[in-house]
């Protein structure tokens, strides 16, 4: 990166493979950061927020440590906010996984698990190398320079149905439905998939939103 | 669509990748870290390090190894072979890999499983087997009997049941190897391949046999597999993972993509 790099706070809340994503955003030549620690999150420029594993345990783990507030704060100050797959879930209104969990709502919608349609039979999770169709006008920057096909690893059982279309950047399809695989909204930017295990194109989407300055 | 995954495995001793026929006369073929950056470059979907001593000499997994590999490659890969309980998956898994399997550790303690998916979620378990084809017995209905030890012990548990008890205890991925097929380079074994991916509703990885790019094509169609798992291919250098792709994907089979 041709500016010093800025601080990016990964979000440690005990539900994730935060490792990977603090060696990917090392490998890009950023400073990254695994905390919990309110303070640093305030004073960090960026903020990946990532996640594995079920929506009920991770909206738990968040509150108990108080980073839903944090992340809260995080998406208010404007600075730019990543989060993949559990953490791109959790930041919509709802999620049906473990009985009905309230998100933090920082986009309208909800989180269903995949109904596939009469006939079609697939496994759950939807795990593995999938396409990513990107958006063809008013791409955002983050996913700037990716080919829309582009394969990305996925691993979810689950998936995001934001209310307003507009926030949509990109789409996979898996047992015949269409999904939300890659959402915007000003500051925060959010993939199902796993962008740290996605290869070279996943890099490209961290060293992007590592070089974002949201206007 | 999901592409079908090609995963390549490396067999690790002391720091350095080895490959056998049947789990005899290993050769060393050099190191794991620097073998499994160059698949990664050469677009491999997925890894799978089995440390093969680890657990007959009762010693942790090779933790350097792990965080060195996700370090330099971006890609999910799983550490098997010397797993001895939820704390050594913990720390696998902390060191950057994806997932872990258990092989003999959950034939012997099949609760492993449901701790271990409780702890990670199910995404993060993998149920390596050996199977042995048996004739059809009362106690192993399937043929298909699990063996341990490199295939030195046998356990008398039916492989197809085997697969059902371990998604119902949570595993979320099956790597099915046939002792049979072996490193012998003549196919996959497909019949208990197909036969096990109808059973359950999780992920079966084939295993065993691969010499050539139709008994990939073979295993991902007529096997029913999700995922095609070689070693002697790509690590004798007479294949490379894009070759393979290709060549798969040209009967087509969806193939994940190289991206440059």
């Amino acid at each position: 990166m041709s500016t010093p790099p800025s601080k990016t706070a990964i979000i440690d809340y005990e539900a994730g493979n935060l490792t990977s994503v603090q060696r990917a955003v090392q490998f890009l030549g950023g400073d990254g950061k695994v905390t919990r620690n309110p303070e640093e999150i305030r004073s960090s420029d960026r903020v990946i927020f990532p996640g594995v594993g079920a929506a009920g345990s991770s909206m738990e783990s968040l509150k108990e440590l108080g980073l839903d507030i944090e992340l809260k704060h995080a998406v208010e100050s404007g600075k730019p906010v990543l989060g993949i797959c559990v953490g791109s879930q959790v930041i919509l209104d709802h999620s049906a996984e473990d009985g009905g969990v309230k998100g933090l709502g920082f986009i309208p919608g909800n989180v269903v698990r995949f109904a596939f349609p009469e006939g079609v039979s697939r496994k759950i999770p939807h795990m593995g190398w999938n396409q990513v169709t990107f958006k063809q006008e008013n791409l955002h920057p983050v996913f700037e320079g990716i080919e829309s096909g582009t394969e990305f690893y996925f691993v979810h059982s689950y998936h995001c149905q934001p209310e307003d279309p507009s926030t949509v950047q990109g789409t996979s399809v898996y047992g015949e439905i269409e999904f939300t695989a890659a959402l915007a909204k000003d500051n925060l930017v959010a993939v199902q998939f796993h962008a740290e295990k996605s290869g070279p194109p996943g890099l490209r989407i961290i060293k992007n939103f590592l070089e974002w300055n949201p206007s | 669509m999901l592409s079908k995954r090609l995963i390549i495995c490396l067999d690790v001793r002391d720091r350095m990748t080895t490959k056998g026929v049947k789990f005899k006369g290993n050769v060393d073929l050099g190191d794991p870290v620097e073998m499994a950056e160059r698949y990664y470059h050469d677009g491999v979907d997925e890894l799978v390090f089995y440390d093969i001593t680890a657990s007959a000499e009762g010693r942790p997994i090779d933790i350097d190894m792990v965080r060195e590999v996700a370090e330099r490659i971006f890609i999910p890969f799983s550490v098997g072979g010397g797993i001895r309980n939820v704390d050594d998956m913990r720390r696998v898994l902390l060191a950057g890999a994806e997932k872990v399997s258990v092989n003999s550790l959950a034939v012997r303690n099949p609760e492993i499983i449901a701790e271990g998916a409780r702890a990670f979620g199910s995404q993060c378990i993998v149920l390596g087997m050996d199977a042995l084809k048996v004739p059809e017995t009362d106690s192993v209905p399937s043929g298909y009997e699990i063996v341990v030890k490199g295939g030195r012990e046998r356990t008398g548990i039916d492989a197809m049941e085997w697969a059902k008890k371990a998604e119902e205890l949570g595993v979320g991925e099956i790597c099915l190897n046939s002792i049979d097929a072996d490193g012998t380079k003549e196919g996959y074994e497909l019949n208990i391949t197909s036969m096990m991916s109808e059973a359950v509703g999780i992920p079966v990885i084939a295993s065993g046999g691969a010499g050539t790019e139709d008994h990939i094509y073979d295993v991902l169609t007529e096997g029913k597999a999700d995922a095609a798992l070689i070693a002697s291919m790509v690590h004798f250098g007479t294949h490379t993972c894009q070759g393979i792709k290709d060549a798969v994907s040209s009967r087509g089979v969806r193939m994940r993509m190289k991206w440059s």
